[in-house]
């Protein structure tokens, strides 16, 4: 049963990344504004932008063009980047691992920081400790990534310079790493001074990702517990002389946790969405910053498997967390 | 609860002045809206407050700090930019681009979605499913990527950049407004108009809508924020209007780039676009608390 439900998600996923595909293939071919003219110099003859213009093959017609890329997708072949004029496929791979490590050390914050809040509010219900969190949290929703990458700049940039304000290394900090996995790699090798310098370079951009999707959670956790701690099972664990904590963290928790993965893994994705941006400000070199780029260049390769590397992303988050909801909740289980 | 069941529908003709006294007994509506409403006045009369001109760049009086800090000049009270324009004027006409993009992208959104939700939500059937779809297939796009890939397609400008909210965020109000009118549509007041024989569409627009309507003015207030940010973003990579209009995210990437000679050139846009968000938020929110009849008792 079960193995069925994943293929047929697993089926409806590359019908909606082949969708996604299309879509970006064709609003891209109606763009004005040539992506050969962008790497021409003024006295090139025509026979050589001809030249060029088949070498990328944008000589075709569109379901030609369109049919040649899919083709070469399928074997792994992404085509050749116009504005860096490097293989796509080769940068995603240097690329893409930066924003995964950024993205999955602000998911591992953001729940962390949004589950202590919510276990914290929750002890504190009815005393005056309860609207201070509240109150705060609700702040903090209202802060988009945008703003609070900006205001982590000015202040722990700028005003106290805590933290370094751009990129993902010290250049002066002259290491050779075998994979484009900074963090870990360092970690793993016990290259300890290594990884503080990047571990440091991450700390802003991880809280500006972190921080709004803390707060979701904090709002969602607390209220599903709040919700629980009024449960018959939570009173006869308390007659039994639980202390309030262990009440919380060993019997609500459990039962409290299900809607809030749910969500956490939709807002991921959102979180996803927000390193383009983030990684722009804190000149952080991961996929979403070339993305600006490629699309500022017109670099039709590029932006193409950017954006089916985005689509695909999200599409493995969707069905990791639908996994994860079923996993958690027995009664999905069975059923 | 007992008497709550008793309670006659609201009627509809006292309906109108009875929303306006709960929406102006919400302090979240009252702050909100004020603010927003000071705003729309400085955009109107921003020739008048500006005290300088927003685009007069003097390069001996570059990067002149806000009032208060040493070394400043008289009549500049938030400083200068690197090439020497008022910071304060700036932000003022800044205003007029951001209030723009959050009126008009969000009523736009709002109608599309809307008349979609309502179709999909009231006549079911191969409607519904097309639509639903369609809904699904967008929200696979990360919007801030989408927004940026629809712009570079439409090329920039304030029109490209209000036509890329309205793309994205249309599904925001279709799926609420669905929702909301298959609630609608099973109760009793809308058996009750079928059975007298209103024609669909009169109950659809007159019947249905109205008591829509709550959620979505709702909802439009938070799309302002959203929009607001949004158009800051794409000003701040650069794919919004001109470079010679101020906008507060064009400033706001200036002040990125100056940010050790000039860090007033991004706090001035940021604590503007940040209250301007909040008071979309509060808005919202209190505009769902009072006229949702259920938050109210």
């Amino acid at each position: 049963m079960i193995a069925v439900s994943i293929l047929k998600r697993l089926l409806m996923a590359a019908i909606t990344l082949f969708g996604v595909a299309v879509i970006v293939f064709v609003l891209l071919r109606v763009v004005p504004g040539d992506p050969i003219a962008m790497m021409i110099s003024p006295g090139a003859s025509p026979e050589s932008i001809a030249a060029l213009r088949a070498q990328y093959g944008l000589d075709a017609s569109l379901p030609v063009q369109f049919l040649v890329w899919l083709k070469a997708v399928v074997v792994g072949d992404f085509g050749t980047s116009i504005s860096l004029r490097r293989n796509v496929l080769e940068l995603l791979a240097e690329r893409l691992p930066a924003t995964l490590e950024l993205a999955i050390v602000a998911l591992l914050v953001a729940v962390v920081l949004g589950g202590a809040v919510a276990v914290l509010g929750t002890l504190l219900r009815r005393t005056p400790g309860e609207p201070v969190v509240d109150t705060v949290n609700g702040l903090c929703l209202a802060v988009p990534d945008f703003v609070w990458a900006l205001a982590l700049v000015l202040v722990l940039g700028v005003a106290f310079p805590v933290f370094p304000l751009s990129g993902r290394i010290n250049p002066g900090v002259q290491v050779d790493f075998a994979t484009p996995f900074y963090l870990i790699e360092s970690l793993v090798t016990l290259r300890f001074k290594v990884f503080a310098d990047v571990a440091a370079h991450m700390v802003m951009p991880v809280l500006a990702l972190g921080l709004p999707l803390a707060a979701i959670i904090t709002r969602v956790l607390k209220e599903a517990l709040l919700e629980a701690m009024v449960q018959d099972y939570i009173l006869l664990a308390r007659l039994k002389g639980m202390s309030s904590l262990r009440l919380v963290l060993q019997e609500a928790l459990r039962n409290a946790i299900g809607p809030t993965i749910a969500l956490t893994g939709v807002q991921f994705t959102f979180l996803i969405g927000g390193t383009v941006i983030v990684e722009r400000i804190f000149a952080y070199p991961g996929i979403g910053n070339m993305a600006i780029d490629a699309v500022i260049n017109r670099d039709l390769p590029l932006i193409q498997g950017l954006v089916l590397v985005f689509g695909a992303l999200f599409i493995v988050i969707n069905l990791l967390v639908d996994m994860l909801v079923v996993a958690f909740n027995p009664r999905l289980r069975h059923g | 609860m007992a008497d709550v069941a008793l309670t006659p529908p609201a009627v509809r003709r006292s309906g109108l002045s009875k929303n306006l006294r709960a929406m102006l007994r919400e302090p979240k509506v009252l702050v909100g809206g004020g603010f927003i409403l000071l705003l729309l006045l400085v955009a109107i009369f921003a020739p008048w407050l500006a005290p300088k001109d927003p685009l007069e760049q003097d390069l001996m009086l570059g990067n002149l700090p806000p009032a208060g800090y040493p070394g400043t000049e008289p009549g500049y009270w938030l400083g200068t930019d690197d090439l020497g324009r008022d910071v304060l004027s700036r932000v003022i006409y800044g205003t007029r681009i951001a209030l723009t993009v959050a009126f008009v992208a969000a009523g736009l959104a709002a109608l599309f979605g809307t008349v979609l939700g309502l179709i999909a939500g009231f006549y079911g059937g191969w409607a519904d499913k097309v639509i639903s779809r369609l809904v699904d297939i967008w929200m696979a796009f990360p919007p801030v990527l989408l927004s940026i890939l629809l712009v570079a397609v439409l090329g920039s400008g304030i029109h490209s950049v209000i036509a890329a909210i309205v793309i994205i965020d249309w599904t925001r109000f279709c799926r609420v407004v669905r929702a909301e009118t298959q609630a609608q549509a099973k109760m009793d007041y809308v058996v009750a108009a079928r059975t007298i024989g209103f024609p669909r569409l009169h109950i659809l627009i007159r019947e249905i809508l109205p008591n829509v309507a709550p959620v979505l003015i709702a909802l439009v207030s938070l799309e302002m924020g959203i929009a607001v940010i949004v158009e800051a973003i794409l000003s701040f990579v650069g794919l919004s209007v001109s470079s010679d209009t101020p906008t507060w995210g064009g400033m706001i990437a200036q002040g990125r780039q100056i940010i050790y000679q000039g860090w007033w050139v991004l706090v001035a846009p940021l604590v503007v676009l940040f209250a301007t968000v909040l008071a979309f938020n509060q808005l919202g929110d209190g505009l769902r608390r009072a006229l949702d009849p259920v938050m109210r008792r």
